[in-house]
């Protein structure tokens, strides 16, 4: 008979390598960053172990206790006492610990010894603890806490074979009755007791470090500069939009013309008719056009994990904190905003972190302002066609300026209307306390940043497999159907559904100078951002043969005035574009009305927006 | 025989310049002006660390109004508003 499924659940405080021991033993792809509250779901994995036994294993968020402050801490603690529905309790609880600063943990481990789960220690970090001169008598502390004990190196290979033979071993034991679980709330003066008690077994079986870590404190003395600190911030997302255009130039030119060779492929091998203008225009090109963003998507998490495994979020959070506070936003807020430059919905998620409700809902309502990668499809396609490639003052991009302007038109305008809400529903608002840890720097890793953006990348190719794919479809099947009479004058589009939904649209959007090309591509770019640049493809190929197909940014430029291109950039700047994006606010605020709100304040503001922008446009002559 | 007067002052570590540095004489969640109820404040600066006898030290401050903090406890650096910090009584 095989063994039962053994339960195993990762606790500890944030940064003491939970999500990286999780990573390590099963292989899991799964995020991994040096900030405090980056995993805000509890992830299962499973692996199997030297002796063959089959383990389930959870990576839960960090917390510093069992008190729940904040929703991810409640996922924490709702697990290890088996309160969440339909979970089971695990078998063993591994408490992790950065060996480099092991008080709060031990504390921590003390607490958990009331909920009466077998529970074990796991030193991590054994490495840099090495490294810096700190010795720990094993044996002496497993007999002190009266819980098994032992060392791990999350990110080498082969460092965490202790904990797999422990694991075993455990696991081989006749199972003792779990004990009763008596944990309540601790008061200040229990809590204290217990932090004492830590410190005295500490003192007792570990050194302290002889060497502190330098390196941290010098990088430290320039990044938390008040001056120098907030340059430096500037200067990287400033560095990060310009390698978003410049960077993935040359791979995105590539993509295009693979998938114009493979669109001529099928139209000279194809007989001319629908099958070819499916393929061609319909899947070739739409999925295509969205495909070859791929490079900037890479380029923007690349930066972001970069800068969340070397330890800066923290950082980042601490230079913006009192910043942010004048437009009433939670230095907290910073790291899920900062995540919602990729996508809207991990940050949304990352939110969780925030443990005062009206902060929490602020920053999830102000969000999707933040410029997520699916923008930049339409936002690059509209530049490169309207905005000239110039150098001003000698080293500046001007396209990649104009870029940089609308992630700062998103940011100002979210800080503005986090101010308004601040200002308008929580007029006694009162700030939230701000506390942090900041962690020490470490080297990223080449392999958990690798997984990281192995993950974003499949997902959004899976995305313009699946999501795309059918809007696509759907907008060549419009665009085609009905054909043409006999005999038929105009584009072959005119006469087809698609043309008939967006003409009815279009008086509606005619005072923001879009036509009704444009309304076509937007109601498809409901479900994906992205989609409307293959939307545009799609309808202007069809609109005007196969020469419009390879070059939708040309075609542009001769059917749009610039004052039409400037109106739908800003459009894209505020436009509540994407289902998936209003469905977790619906769910993470457990509230339709935070998700009608944040959908109609955003499409009030691309409206009211677009109309100015088109209109002193015009003003000024480029209509 | 007199009692020896109090070397250190003591004082908020709210209050103290970048730079300073003690060791935790006593929390006064109290004293605060957080908007957390007073054992609550109490509770989360213990959870991180700020427990008396702790060795404190200011090594960074903010832009805006030289807040917040980052405070090196014992082992381990946290970043605080000002605010929150009156709760902690160094010497
Ligand atoms: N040198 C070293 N670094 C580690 C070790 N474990 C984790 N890290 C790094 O510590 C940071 C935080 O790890 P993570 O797994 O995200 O911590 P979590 O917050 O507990 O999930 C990451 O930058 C990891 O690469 C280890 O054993 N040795
Ligand atoms: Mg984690």
């Amino acid at each position: 008979m095989e063994a039962p499924l053994m339960h195993l659940a990762l606790v500890g405080t944030p940064n003491s390598g939970k999500t990286s021991l999780f990573n390590a033993l099963t292989g899991s792809r799964q995020k991994v960053a040096n900030y405090p509250g980056v995993t805000v779901e509890r992830k299962e994995g499973f692996f199997v172990t030297p002796a063959g036994r089959q383990v389930s294993l959870v990576d839960l968020p960090g917390t510093y206790s069992l008190r729940g402050r904040s929703p991810d801490e409640e996922i924490t603690r709702d697990f290890v006492l088996g309160k969440a529905k339909g979970e089971i309790l695990p078998d063993l609880v591994l408490c992790v610990a950065d060996s480099t600063n092991l008080r709060l943990t031990i504390r921590l481990l003390l607490e958990l010894k009331a909920t009466g789960r077998p529970l074990a220690l796991v030193l991590n970090m054994f490495d840099i603890a090495k490294r810096r001169g700190v010795t720990v008598d094993v044996p002496k502390l497993s007999a002190a806490l009266g819980v098994p004990v032992v060392t791990s190196i999350a990110v080498r290979k082969g460092g965490t074979a202790e904990l797999l033979s422990l694991t075993d071993e455990i696991a081989a034991q006749v199972q003792a009755a779990p004990g009763q679980n008596l944990w309540r709330p601790l008061s200040a003066s229990e809590l204290r007791a217990t932090q004492r008690e830590a410190d005295r077994i500490i003192a007792s079986s570990v050194s302290l470090p002889k060497r502190p870590d330098t390196w941290t404190a010098r990088i430290d003395s320039l990044v938390l500069h008040p001056v120098a600190g907030l340059v430096i911030l500037l200067a990287i997302l400033f560095v990060m939009f310009q390698a978003v255009f410049a960077w993935a130039q040359p791979l995105m030119e590539l993509l295009s013309s693979g998938f114009d060779t493979a669109g001529q492929f099928v139209h000279d091998t194809l007989p001319s008719g629908l099958l070819q203008s499916f393929l061609q225009n319909g899947v070739i090109s739409g999925v295509g056009s969205v495909i070859v963003f791929l490079p900037q998507i890479i380029i923007i998490f690349l930066f972001i994990l970069l800068l969340e495994d070397f330890g800066y979020m923290a950082r980042a959070a601490f230079l913006m904190d009192r910043i942010m506070g004048g437009a009433g936003l939670h230095g907290r807020a910073f790291i899920p905003l900062l995540s919602s430059f990729a996508c809207a919905i991990p940050g949304i998620m990352a939110t969780r972190v925030i443990d005062n409700r009206r902060d929490r809902l602020t920053t999830i309502l102000i969000a999707p302002l933040m410029t997520c990668s699916a923008r930049i499809p339409v936002y690059t396609l509209i530049i490169s066609a309207f905005i000239p490639p110039r150098d001003i003052w000698g080293w500046v991009n001007l396209q990649g300026l104009v870029m940089f302007g609308l992630y700062a038109t998103g940011i100002t305008s979210a800080l503005g209307m986090s101010f308004l809400v601040k200002f308008l529903m929580w007029r006694d608002y009162q700030p939230a306390p701000f506390m942090l840890e900041l962690p020490d720097y470490k080297m990223p890793r080449l392999r958990s940043i690798a997984i990281g953006i192995y993950t974003r990348a499949k997902m959004f190719l899976q995305r313009a497999g699946t999501t795309i794919f059918a809007m696509m479809v759907l907008i060549w099947f419009l665009a085609s159907f009905p054909q043409p009479p006999a005999g038929a004058e105009e584009p072959a589009i005119n006469y087809s559904l698609a043309a008939v939904i967006g003409k009815a649209i279009a008086p509606l959007l005619a005072p923001v100078g879009f036509n009704w090309q444009i309304a076509v591509a937007l109601i498809p770019g409901m479900a994906a951002r992205e989609v409307a640049v293959a939307a545009l493809g799609t309808v202007y190929a069809i609109e005007g043969g196969k020469e419009a197909a390879e070059q939708i940014g040309q075609v542009l430029t001769t059917k749009w005035s610039l004052a039409t291109a400037l109106s739908l950039l800003v459009w894209y700047i505020f436009a509540p574009q994407c289902a998936s994006t209003l469905a977790v606010i619906r769910r993470e605020t457990g509230s339709w009305k935070w998700m009608a709100l944040t959908f109609a304040y955003m499409l009030a503001l691309a409206y009211a927006a677009s109309f100015a922008t088109y209109n002193i446009a015009l003003a000024l002559g480029a209509g | 025989m007199t009692d020896l007067p109090d070397l250190r002052q003591q004082l908020p570590l709210g209050l103290a310049p970048r730079g300073y540095s003690g060791t935790i004489h006593r929390l006064a969640a109290g004293q605060a002006q957080s908007t957390l109820p007073s054992d609550e404040l109490e509770s989360r600066l213990i959870e991180l660390g700020f427990v008396e006898g702790a060795r404190v030290e200011i090594l960074h401050e903010g832009i805006v109004a030289r807040d917040p903090i980052a405070v090196r406890v014992d082992n381990v650096t946290v970043a605080i508003r000002r605010r929150e910090a009156m709760a902690i009584i160094v010497a």
